[in-house]
Parts: structure tokens; C-alpha cells; sequence
């Protein structure tokens, strides 16, 4: 089946008992039983949900996994992945993970002796410099944010498969439409769910995929005590959003690529970061493991003022963190998504003053470029 | 204007996406005084919101949204009187047959139905007192295209209102209103919310009076669409153009696989050119919908093919991002009179396919394997 099917026609895509063509919002709290020894199969929303099961039927199917979980927010399902380590152990960290990642491993599992060191994992040799003995695991985000540096997922793997350790990822950027990390050999892959998967801007969820039954129990085992669930009127939504998912995607991703091109070209424009362009370093390891470029799309500015009056000037994209939206969203990381980071780090990072986030929506390109061209000329 | 409905409304919080507005009523700044907003069968936010955007793309002065498409018929309905007589194309959606024949023929309106794909059997009809005609165009199921700006003329001419039902080709294709129609009607439980998940329907009015009048039996009647709906609806407004095209493109390839299928005798898509009403359609419309109704050479067949697709759904409505198979004959056209129905080809080897958005070889191979089995 192909996948733009299989993005409809996932086997839990009709309710069995009515034949309805959407999966019915179970808002409920609790399942009666009929025997006080044998439980049926739903006992409590919290271990599951007949909706949010059918979305974590489906993100498994379209992640190539075996076990989907699905979380309350993108850092509710990083957090509960967190969680499958202990005091002690030590992770491989992305050093451009998202800032909330960042936040995470760095004010609150640090606290709890969960040790973690950021690398450049552009060059998967850094990760190797980075092992110590007490090292579970390596967290890679590609493309970055929101720098869009790639990561060669097979050659992660490799180093994995090595040393006995696991991988996890935030696919956010690509979604399994357009890139599936678990065939490319990794373990774990997460979502924020809030972005291209959802996509019309409308929820907070965050999904979970594993790739074999084992790791899905210590998942679901962390899910269930922990409790960090997806609602049901949520899990409903965001099935209803996965329905365009390849629509959507292949829109927004077609209308990103003409944006980047023209930003490449205008002179104000000091860098354009997006993984398809020719001038971009990790283009050939993207297209070997994803199709296409995905929609979004950063670049920098001269400066900080001048890229602050952009952001005033514009009046198509909507200014606001987030992304992966139907409406394009402008963003500037550094007091938005990495603003959790020091100004230091960010730096170090490469994450300027100057620099701004665009995540392309489905409005018309043409439009979009114009208002961005007016926003830049008002501005220098 | 689409991917962005709603965007930019809540000023208090800057929220992306418009409110949910799940309440009755609203409370008044004072005596004498409104928000705006009373109650909600009077207004809502989350609708008027809803109303406002169709209104815009379908180019009318007025968009009033209802809790179904037979809801929004029905309102317009209210218009006429004991005595009137409404023309209606002859092969409407069931539904409406049975609201115009079962319930308002009771109160003395007269109903005539004229294929009105045939400008001289409009001509014909319009020779006695008519008040209004009401047009499907394509029709459902058979696909047959009326010239929208002649019969608009022609009521016009005869101070009849012209009211366009055009479920089938939305605004992205075709804006009646433009072609001189005084109403659209919607069942924007199809395309419009475009997931299969929604009930809803719109009635857009050509001018503000008009809009004024048909709002005055919304109100009073109170079929209107709730909150969730309405912003679902909107929702599905967002990816409105993507869904059309991609489901357009697959609809064309699926009607030529047919054409070329040894059990299929008639082919009914307005895309194919040698279709009576193609170059009518392209006309007035920028697309030919996604729709496909075809007749295989044997009933015994039907059955088989309804109970072995398995991408498929075989079920009742249209227009969703899923695709959906129907026989006519006993599902959208039951209350259709039989004699009418078989004259008019709704018989028992044709069913209707409403093209979804899947990989189209993975739908046209559903068909293939269903007809082998």
C-alpha cells in the first residue's frame, strides 16, 4: 500500500461496532467490567483509550514501529522517554536539540543525576568522543532547529549497534511522511505531535513510537505511571489533523523550497538554512534518508534590530513560537525556542541574534515571498 | 484567506486559531446594551466566524450555516408560500426529493422537477408563474451539468431567484453567485469540512436583503450549526484547495481506468472529454469535481464489488479525504420515485464512487481486485 493510503487506511481508521468513518471520541474516564478478576480490555483512561489507542495504532503504522504512546506535549513524550534512564546514567545529546530539550536535561534530570553531554553530532565521530562507560543513549534531532543541521541516522545507529546503546530521536521536523528513522536503524523516535503531524496549529500532543514490543512496554510502563496522556478529544483531533498529513506536507514543503531559493538569492539575506538547497553541507546524507526537505526554512539577518523589524513588518505569517502549522509562523529562537538557552550557548551554537524561522504554511508562495520582500526592504 | 480562516481574531490573547465559543448565551454590559452577541442561536462567535470566511470565498454578501445540508434547503424553503412553484432539476439528491415532495407539496407548493440540463425544457417550464428554480449542477449521481448563467438570466428575467445547490464543485471550482445566482446551498458536510466527520450546511445569499430575509428563518427556525461544528468546519476550510485538487486529479485517472474496464457500459464523469456537459462545465467551472458514478453490465456484480473493496468505504455521503462507494438506487436516491429513477439511468448496476485522497493506484487497484473477485 502506498503511504499516502496508508496515512487514511491505517486498520484502526473505522469504528468496528458502527462502521462509523471516524474513530468515536471515547470521553470517559473509566471502563465498566464484567468480571472483578478478568478485566476487559479498556480498565481506565490512563492505561488506555479506545481514541487515543487508534492514534497510537497509527503513528506506529506510519513510523514503521511496532508500539506507538501518545503524550500531552512534546515534552511530556521526551520527558517519559527520559524517564527510562536512572540515576547515574549518562545520554549523547544533539547540542542544537530544541530548547526544551535542552531545558529538560539540563535544569530538571540533572537534578536527578541523569548526566548528558551536547555534541555536534553533524560528525557522528563526536559521539564516540563523548562515550563513557556509564553511556545509555544518543538523543539526535534531524534536521535541527533551528539550524537544520542533518545527523547521518545510519551512521548513529552504527556507533549504537557498537556499544550496546540506544537511539532516540525527534523526528518533529520531517514526520514519518517524510522521513522514517527507525528503518534507518533507530530505536526510539519522538514527535511533537503539535506540529506537522496535527498541523492546523489547534493542539499540544506528543507521540512516541519504539521500534520493537520490548522497548514499547518500558514506554508504555513510564506512560501509565507516570501519566503524562493524551486526552481523548485531542487524540481525536490529531487523527483527524494526520489525515492530510501527505497533502500538507507535500504543499508546504513544495512552497519552502521556491522560499528558500528566493531567500538564497537576495542580498540582505546573509544565510539560508534548509537541507534540499545545493549550498547546504549535510544535503546528500538528507537525501539519503528522508524525501525532501521538509517546510522549514531559517536564515539570518544582518542583525539583531534588523531581524526584530522584520518581524514587526510582516503582516502574512503569523508572528509566535511553533511551527508545522497551515499558517506560516515567523519565529526568532532567540526569545522564542531557545530562549531557554544562554546567550552564550546560543552563540556558541550559531543560533545569532540574527537569525529567523520560518515554517511554511499553505498559503499562496507568491504571497508569501511578497510580504517577506516588503518586510526586509522596510527594514534595512 | 483559507489556511488562515479564523487567524487574527482573538485580540485578547493573540490564539492562532479561533475560539471555541461553547456557550448559549452572553452576558450584557448593561441595560440596553449588546456585545454583539445574545444568544447563540442568534449569533455565535465560532460561527459567525465560520459564516463570515464562506461568505467571502463563495463571493456573496451573506453565509448562514446550518446544523445540516437539509437544514439550510429547508430554511430556504421558508421563502415560499402556498401557491408558488418551485422548478427543481429532476435528479436532486434524495433528500431533497423527499423534503420538496413529503413535506412542502403538503402545504400547497408546487414542485415541478425539468432536466435542467436542457435549456428548452427550462424555457418550457418558466412559461408559467414560477418563483424560483433550484439547480444541482453536476447533478448527483449522474453528473449532468446545467448553463448556470443562462438559467439565471432566464429566472431573471421572470423575477424568479435562481438557487444553485454546489455541494459537489465548492467554491474552489465554482462561485454560482458570479454566474448570477441569488443563493447557494451547501451540504458542507461533504467537501467543505472535507473529513467525513462533520454534519453542517450553508445557505450564501447574492445580497445583504436577501441575506437579511433567509437569517430572519434562521433565527426563527433555529437549525443552526453548533460551536464544535462550526469550528471543525473551519478547520477543514484550511486544507479546502489541496484537498479539491488532489482528489480532482485522482478522480480523473480513476473515470479514464473505467472507461477502459470490460465490465463497465457507461462512464459518468464530467472530466472525460467526451462527457455531454464537459465543455459546459469548463465554462463555468475551474474543475470537474471528484465525483465518479459508473454502470457495470450485470446487477449480480454490485454486491460483489460493494462487499470486497476493502480501501473503500461503502457507505452513504461523499466529498471526504476518504473514499467512499455507494449505490444509489437504494442508499442517496431511495426516496427518488422508482419510475423516475430508472428513467433517469439510477438503476441497479450504477454506483457512485466519491474519490478520496489516497494513492490513486492503491484505489484504482481496490476497484480492480473487487471487480475480479
Amino acid at each position: 500500500m502506498n503511504y499516502s493510503t496508508k496515512i487514511l487506511h491505517t486498520g484502526k481508521d473505522r469504528d468496528p461496532y458502527t462502521g462509523a468513518s471516524s474513530i468515536p471520541i471515547y470521553q470517559v474516564s473509566t471502563f465498566a467490567q464484567d468480571d472483578p478478576v478478568e478485566f476487559g480490555q479498556y480498565e481506565y483512561g490512563r492505561g488506555t483509550n479506545p481514541t487515543r489507542e487508534a492514534l497510537e495504532h497509527t503513528i506506529a503504522v506510519l513510523e514503521s514501529g511496532t508500539n506507538g504512546y501518545a503524550f500531552a506535549s512534546g515534552m511530556a513524550a521526551i520527558s517519559s522517554v527520559l524517564l527510562l534512564f536512572q540515576c547515574e546514567d549518562h545520554v549523547v545529546v544533539a547540542e542544537d536539540v530544541y530548547g526544551g530539550t535542552y531545558r529538560v536535561l539540563t535544569t530538571l534530570f540533572n537534578r536527578w543525576g541523569l548526566k548528558h553531554t551536547f555534541v555536534d553530532m553533524t560528525d557522528p565521530g563526536n559521539i564516540e568522543g563523548a562515550l563513557l562507560p556509564e553511556t545509555k543513549a544518543i538523543f539526535a534531532e534531524t534536521p535541527s532547529n533551528p539550524l537544520l543541521k542533518i545527523t547521518d541516522l545510519g551512521a548513529v545507529a552504527a556507533i549504537a549497534r557498537e556499544k550496546g546503546l540506544l537511539t532516540i530521536i525527534d523526528n518533529t521536523f520531517m514526520s514519518p511522511y517524510l522521513q522514517r528513522p527507525i528503518e534507518h536503524g533507530f530505536d526510539i523516535v519522538i514527535h511533537s505531535a503539535t506540529k506537522f503531524l496535527g498541523g492546523h496549529s489547534d493542539l499540544i500532543a506528543g507521540l512516541v513510537v519504539t521500534k520493537d514490543e520490548v522497548l514499547g512496554r518500558r514506554v508504555k510502563s513510564v506512560q501509565n505511571s507516570f501519566g503524562a496522556i493524551l486526552g481523548p478529544q485531542d487524540s481525536w483531533l490529531l487523527l483527524r489533523g494526520i489525515k492530510t498529513l501527505s497533502a500538507r506536507m507535500e504543499a508546504q514543503q513544495k512552497s519552502a523550497e521556491n522560499i528558500a531559493n528566493w531567500f538564497a538569492d537576495l542580498p540582505a539575506v546573509k544565510a539560508v538554512h534548509y537541507p534540499t538547497l545545493a549550498s547546504h553541507p549535510g544535503r546528500e546524507i538528507h537525501m539519503k534518508q528522508s524525501s525532501g526537505g521538509g517546510a522549514v526554512v531559517s536564515f539570518e539577518l544582518e542583525n539583531g534590530d534588523v531581524a526584530k523589524k522584520v518581524l514587526r513588518k510582516v503582516s502574512l505569517p503569523l508572528m509566535a513560537v511553533s511551527l508545522g502549522g497551515v499558517e506560516s509562523i515567523l519565529s526568532y529562537p532567540a526569545t522564542m525556542s531557545h530562549a531557554a538557552m544562554p546567550h552564550s550557548e546560543r552563540q556558541a551554537r550559531g543560533i545569532t541574534d540574527g537569525l529567523v524561522r520560518l515554517s511554511v504554511g499553505l498559503e499562496d508562495p507568491a504571497d508569501l515571498c511578497e510580504d517577506l520582500k516588503q518586510a526586509i526592504e522596510a527594514s534595512l | 484567506m483559507l489556511a488562515q480562516g479564523g487567524c487574527r481574531w482573538d485580540e485578547n490573547t493573540g490564539a492562532i486559531n479561533m475560539p471555541i465559543y461553547q456557550t448559549s448565551t452572553f452576558s450584557h454590559p448593561a441595560l440596553g446594551q449588546s456585545t454583539g452577541f445574545d444568544y447563540s442561536r442568534s449569533g455565535n462567535p465560532t460561527r459567525s466566524v465560520l459564516e463570515d470566511l464562506v461568505s467571502r470565498i463563495e463571493g456573496g454578501k451573506r453565509a448562514l450555516a446550518f446544523s445540516s445540508g437539509m437544514a439550510a434547503i429547508d430554511c430556504i424553503m421558508k421563502l415560499f408560500g402556498p401557491g408558488d412553484t418551485i422548478v427543481v432539476t429532476e435528479d436532486p439528491y434524495g433528500g431533497t426529493c423527499r423534503l420538496l415532495d413529503k413535506v412542502y407539496r403538503q402545504v400547497g407548493i408546487e414542485v415541478v422537477y425539468v432536466d435542467t440540463s436542457q435549456l428548452v425544457e427550462v424555457e418550457k417550464v418558466f412559461e408559467r408563474n414560477v418563483k424560483a428554480v433550484l439547480i444541482e449542477s453536476p447533478t448527483n449521481p449522474l453528473q449532468r451539468i446545467a448553463d448556470i448563467p443562462a438559467i439565471c438570466r432566464i429566472a431573471g428575467e421572470k423575477g424568479a431567484f435562481t438557487i444553485v445547490d454546489n455541494t459537489f464543485l465548492t467554491p474552489y471550482f465554482q462561485r454560482p453567485i458570479a454566474l448570477g445566482a441569488d443563493v447557494v446551498v451547501y451540504s458542507a458536510t461533504k467537501y467543505i469540512s472535507g473529513h467525513n466527520d462533520v454534519l453542517a450546511g450553508f445557505l450564501v445569499a447574492r445580497d445583504q436583503e436577501l441575506g437579511e430575509k433567509l437569517y430572519f428563518y434562521q433565527n426563527a427556525t433555529g437549525a443552526v450549526l453548533g460551536p464544535w461544528d462550526s469550528w471543525l468546519t473551519l478547520r477543514g476550510l484550511k486544507t479546502l484547495p489541496l484537498r479539491m485538487e488532489c482528489q480532482q486529479k485522482n478522480a480523473q485517472e480513476i473515470a479514464e481506468w473505467l472507461v477502459k474496464h470490460p465490465r463497465v457500459t457507461k462512464v459518468f464523469y464530467p472530466g472525460l472529454p467526451d462527457h455531454p456537459g464537459h465543455n459546459l462545465l469548463k465554462s463555468q467551472s475551474s474543475g470537474f469535481g471528484a465525483i465518479v458514478s459508473f454502470e457495470v453490465d450485470d446487477p449480480a456484480l454490485v454486491p460483489k464489488i460493494l462487499s470486497q473493496v476493502k480501501v473503500f468505504l461503502f457507505a452513504e455521503s461523499l466529498g471526504g479525504v476518504e473514499s467512499l462507494i455507494t449505490f444509489p438506487a437504494v442508499q442517496t436516491h431511495a426516496d427518488v420515485n422508482p419510475d423516475v429513477r430508472e428513467k433517469l439511468g439510477i438503476n441497479d448496476r450504477l454506483l457512485r464512487i466519491s474519490v478520496g485522497i489516497e494513492a490513486v493506484e492503491d484505489l484504482v487497484s481496490d476497484l480492480a481486485s473487487a471487480f475480479e473477485k
